[in-house]
């Protein structure tokens, strides 16, 4: 196995040019355990441990540029306030141990349908730097999961860094897992209120082949909340308005039953996700407050 | 290896002494197996079935063979000596020959160079399978036609049981069933499952075979009874005994499943083929296919109790899937049978216990062994019968409970204290933890803060403390300690009093394994407290002396604690006699002089110093070697089950605080306080960590630690990804009463003390998480979708 190591981002983009095949390592804390399984053997690994400004973050016109190498510790005590629903996800992510190697842009080369940045990545409409020796481009996270694993990348590009517009409003996630730490999500769920925007977002995980937003779900909601002219007066959504939002983000579902769980209990938690964190993020708009 | 004393004490019996290998293991420099190297070594690598019943059509070893690196390839046919063993029963292929019977069984090993070379070398390996229809349950395994896992038994269980595929069944009837179940007021009967646990040690099969040069082998192993190893290696080994030597190596967690051999007999195969020393050391995934596990179990109990509150009778059929060999089953089968009505005075009882052979993983010792399934069982139905009755769970079991002098369903008199009644109070008297521990409000602004790492789910915040609600539970179990049925298993000690430039010490020589209970701990402190010295050095386990018998069965403690003991009293004797001849008493003279030994003195009755025990062993050192035993049992009537089959009982009960919410069926354990009675408590506290411990690892088997077997017997979660074990935010707090109310039959009084707490800790959890949500729960592990009513 051959092991790259550049020591700038040029030499990076040149080096996964030269070597499509080359499988990119940061923390390793995905792609280590299928090693030590014996599940994968790339021939190269592309170690991106010396590329000091992965592990960077800056604000830029506005937006959260968050380098692909930035780890889930840092996330969770730097960047709660723009990014509330990204800083509840990193504190999801595995243990102490694993939100130290753990990042951002490893999430996104894995494309697990389980991966506990996603959901908040699509509720705040996150956007995915790709760069190449060809040059750089955006993809917005919804079309950044292509299947089961899977992910928009070329063979020749590397995920530079993540823009996130800062929230716009109260922002919750919330994940279910068997255990109480160090569990992989059996379901998630993600909810952006945008109050400049009149917008509603969300995110799914682990309920899907990919991680995805409950469309309808944001439609309706936001369609409610306009007609009823929640956003100026503040007043909660009907009950019966936040049970119709949980129906449809339920069935924006697609789960299967496996070890961790069955695809009926997947749907069934994701509503109740769904309730809780409209009922969380609409509490929180109430009082003038992000959710703490 | 030298216990450190307790802080201020001597080290001696009673005393919290320190671990001799704490600072080591918290420090990561213990060396455990996993750790061992040699010089020139090779690596040795399992190939496994990837079918849980197939005919092995063929092997083609050559592509594994052509790898760089590979040095030797075995299969079947290369055995030199015996093909088969087994702890009870020799039913269980070194290597597959012909046939597999289970997912994951070995096939071929390699050997190499390098740990991966053997790997990628041992996947070149062509195996050729016809996959077999299989048995999984007790319906396929005993249908008309079903496949045979052994067909030509002729095992000492073969003639009794009921059908080739069931191991082992034993029946328990005492008193008239009939006539006591028409006295019943109510009457409840159910079916209760429990699923298959896995101990889960962290530390991987691991050993080293080293061969002398002269035809034997040593082994270095971690294991949990080196002679049992040995017995069942050197006939696979074509050896006789004296040349198969085993030391014993750093052991990283046991919990029963140790006892089988793993890769001891192929490490030990490679080696002496090659000529070179093989190390194995087990992968994760491997660790989960290569031992036994706890027999997953189906129970149907019928209890019966008049309207005052007295149970009338109990019919319960318990069924233990054994899997694909029978290991330990026998013996599971008989804990089952004989302790499957718990800690209670029941006047009929009709019990069938049975192990089945199909072609699941094969299960064997855990924990427990065979009583923690029945526990389960047996305390849901209380809490049934007490509900029915309209009485107080705690309240009616104290009614039933067993005491000294009452007599169990197998006719044995419990004689020696039983406080099951007691320990039931000390936890229900316990107060309550306080409600939503997890909200505070902050005094200043009266915000309210919410602590997640103590709700449901964590820090995944499902619950914010939405539909949490708590419940409250209550379980007393009893657990048998040491090998039953009329088995004999003493433990030797070999203690040596010398000086050490001019300071004496106390060596301590056992073939016990450490694994991580503290018996390096006790026998120093057994062997302080008996001469009278503070140094006190641990020879390694090895086989070189006889056998400690197994650490397993609550039973090391009891068993090499009293070897030992009787060693150091041996030696001391010596050390006496010495002291008399020297200031002129009558040398052999009468323990009634009260000669003792005390601080490295010879101390008389008035305090006098008689002589230090320096002088005394400057004539040469004191030796002595004891073989100690508990006293005999009986086996089980094949028909009736009566007989004094148990040495000791043991007794824990649990209170269980749950929170659940009951939305996502998350469950946060908020307490789970304990009592015990321990006889003696040689060292508090590895006591009360041996009850955390049990306690954690019933929690586990309550609401998370399952390895999910599919309908075609494969292993779906060999990973501690989804082998769920409990987390450190999974653990409640747990509150220790410790009762010390000696068994005089036994060393100091004491009682064995590693196992009662798993029982009754799984029962007392799902009472609870059944007071919070009022579903049934008749299965264990609970997942969410049982707490929710998606699935049953």
């Amino acid at each position: 196995m051959d092991f790259l190591r550049p020591a700038t981002w040029e030499e990076a983009l040149a080096a996964k040019a030269a070597h499509p095949e080359a499988v990119p390592i940061a923390g390793g804390t995905d792609l280590m355990v299928e090693l030590n399984f014996g599940r994968r053997r790339p021939a190269c690994l592309l170690d991106l441990g010396r590329i000091g400004e992965l592990a960077r973050w800056h604000r830029e016109k506005g937006a959260v540029r968050l380098g692909a190498a930035v780890p889930y510790r840092e996330i969770a005590a730097a960047l709660g306030g723009p990014l509330p629903a990204l800083a509840h996800a990193a504190r999801a992510v595995g243990s102490p141990q694993i939100r130290n190697r753990g990042t951002v842009g490893g999430n996104l080369g894995t494309a697990s349908p389980a991966g506990d940045a996603h959901p908040a990545l699509l509720a705040a409409g996150a956007a995915v730097e790709a760069a190449s020796v060809r040059g750089t481009r955006l993809i917005p996270v919804e079309e950044f999961f292509t299947g089961p694993r899977r992910n928009a990348l070329a063979a020749d590009e590397l995920i530079r860094a993540v823009r996130i517009d800062p929230a716009g409003g109260p922002q919750e996630f919330a994940k279910v897992g068997t255990r109480n730490a160090m569990v992989v999500a059996v379901c998630s769920f993600a909810l952006a209120l945008d109050e400049a925007g009149r917008s509603v977002r969300t995110g799914i995980g682990s309920a899907a082949p990919t991680p995805r937003r409950a469309r309808e779900a944001e439609e309706f909601l936001a369609g409610v909340l306009a007609e009823g002219g929640h956003w100026e007066d503040r007043r909660p959504p009907p009950p019966s308005a936040a049970r119709r939002f949980a129906e449809l983000a339920a069935a924006a579902c697609a789960p299967i039953d496996d070890v961790r769980g069955s695809a009926a209990y997947r749907r069934h938690a994701v509503a109740v996700l769904a309730r809780r964190t409209l009922d969380r993020t609409w509490t929180a708009y109430r009082g003038g407050e992000r959710c703490a | 290896m030298n216990a450190p004393a307790a802080p201020g004490g001597f080290g001696g019996v009673g005393e919290s002494a320190g671990r001799p290998d704490g600072r080591q293991k918290v420090t990561g420099a213990f060396p455990y197996a996993s750790d061992l190297r040699h010089p020139d070594m090779l690596w040795g690598h399992t190939l496994r079935s990837p079918h849980a019943h197939a005919r092995l059509l063929g092997l083609d070893v050559a592509p594994a063979l052509a790898v760089p690196g590979v040095a030797c390839v075995l299969t079947a046919r290369d055995l030199p000596a015996a093909t088969h063993y087994g702890l009870d029963l020799p039913d269980q292929p070194v290597l597959a020959e012909g046939r597999v019977r289970y997912h994951g069984e070995p096939v071929a090993l390699v050997a190499a160079d390098h740990p991966e070379t053997a790997r990628r070398a041992a996947a070149l390996i062509r195996a050729e399978y016809a996959e077999l229809p299989g048995v999984h349950d007790e319906a396929s395994a005993t249908a008309p036609g079903a496949p045979l896992l052994h067909p030509d038994r002729a095992d000492r269980y073969a003639a009794l049981v009921p059908h080739p595929n069931v191991v082992h069944r034993q029946p328990v009837r005492r008193g008239d069933l009939a006539a006591a179940a028409a006295r019943a007021d109510v009457v409840v009967a159910r079916e209760y499952r429990v699923g298959m646990q896995d101990q889960a040690f962290l530390g991987p099969e691991s050993g080293l075979a080293v061969p002398d040069g002269e035809g034997g082998v040593d082994l270095y192993v971690a294991t949990q009874w080196l002679h049992v190893d040995r017995r069942q290696l050197a006939p696979v080994l074509g050896l006789p005994p004296a040349k198969v030597r085993l030391t014993l190596a750093g052991v990283g967690g046991a919990f029963g499943g140790r006892e089988d051999l793993s890769m001891q007999a192929h490490a030990c195969l490679l080696a002496l083929r090659t000529g070179r020393p093989v190390k194995m050391s087990y992968r994760r995934d491997e660790s989960f296919l290569g031992h036994v596990h706890r027999h997953p179990a189906t129970l149907s109990y019928e209890h019966g109790a008049t309207r005052d509150g007295r149970l009338t009778h109990v019919r319960a059929r318990i069924v233990l899937d054994g899997g694909a060999y029978a290991s330990s089953s026998p013996a599971v089968v008989g804990n089952a049978a004989s302790l499957g009505v718990g800690p209670y005075e029941v006047p009929a009882v009709e019990v069938e216990a049975l192990a089945l052979y199909t072609n699941n993983p094969p299960c064997g010792a855990m924990r427990g062994f065979g009583a923690v399934q029945a526990c389960f069982a047996y305390e849901a139905q209380m809490d049934l019968l007490a509900a029915e009755l309209g009485l107080d769970p705690v309240e009616f079991r104290q009614r039933n409970a067993l005491s000294e002098g009452s007599v169990m369903p197998t006719g044995q008199r419990v004689d020696s204290p039983a406080p099951v009644a007691e320990l039931l109070r000390l936890v229900k008297e316990r107060p309550l933890p306080r409600p939503r521990q997890w909200e505070t409000r902050d005094s200043a602004t009266g915000a309210r803060r919410v602590e997640p790492r103590a709700l449901p789910g964590g820090l995944g915040r499902a619950s914010r403390g939405e539909s949490v609600v708590r419940g409250v539970g209550y379980a007393v179990g009893i657990k048998n300690v040491a090998f039953s049925e009329g088995y004999d298993d003493p433990s030797t000690a070999r203690v040596t009093l010398e000086l050490s430039g001019d300071e004496p010490v106390a060596t301590v020589r056992t073939a016990a394994a450490e694994v991580g209970q503290g018996g390096v701990t006790v026998q120093t402190q057994i062997a302080r407290t008996e001469l009278g010295v503070s140094r006190v050095v641990l020879a390694p386990p090895d086989t070189g002396i006889g056998s400690a018998g197994s650490t397993s069965a609550s039973r090391q403690t009891y068993l090499t604690g009293g070897a030992v003991r009787e060693a150091c009293a041996a030696v001391r004797a010596e050390v006496l006699r010495r002291a008399r001849e020297r200031r002129g008493r009558p040398a052999d003279g009468p323990p009634a002089d009260g000669l003792r030994l005390a601080e490295g003195k010879v101390v008389t009755a008035e305090g006098e110093v008689l002589a230090g025990l320096a002088e005394l062993l400057e004539a040469g050192p004191v030796t002595a070697e004891r073989e100690f035993r508990h006293r005999p049992t009986r086996p089980f009537d094949p028909v009736t089950g009566q007989g004094d089959g148990h040495v000791q009982y043991s007794f824990c009960a649990h209170r269980a605080v749950v929170e659940v919410d009951t939305e996502l069926g998350l469950v946060k354990v908020v307490e789970l306080a304990a009592a015990q009675d321990v006889g003696r408590a040689i060292n508090p506290r590895a006591v009360v960590g041996q009850i955390h411990g049990g306690s954690l690892q019933g929690l586990g088997l309550a609401i998370l630690e399952e390895l999910r077997v599919d309908a075609a017997g494969r292993v779906r979660n060999p990973s501690f990804t989804d082998y769920l074990l409990p987390t450190v935010l999974d653990a409640p707090s747990m509150p220790v009463d410790v009762l010390e109310l000696a068994d005089p039959h036994a060393p100091y009084g004491l009682r064995g003390a590693g196992e009662a707490p798993t029982l009754s800790a799984t029962p007392a959890v799902v009472a609870a998480l059944r007071q919070a949500t009022g579903r049934a729960l008749r299965r264990v592990p609970v997942r969410p979708e049982h707490l929710v009513g998606l699935a049953e």
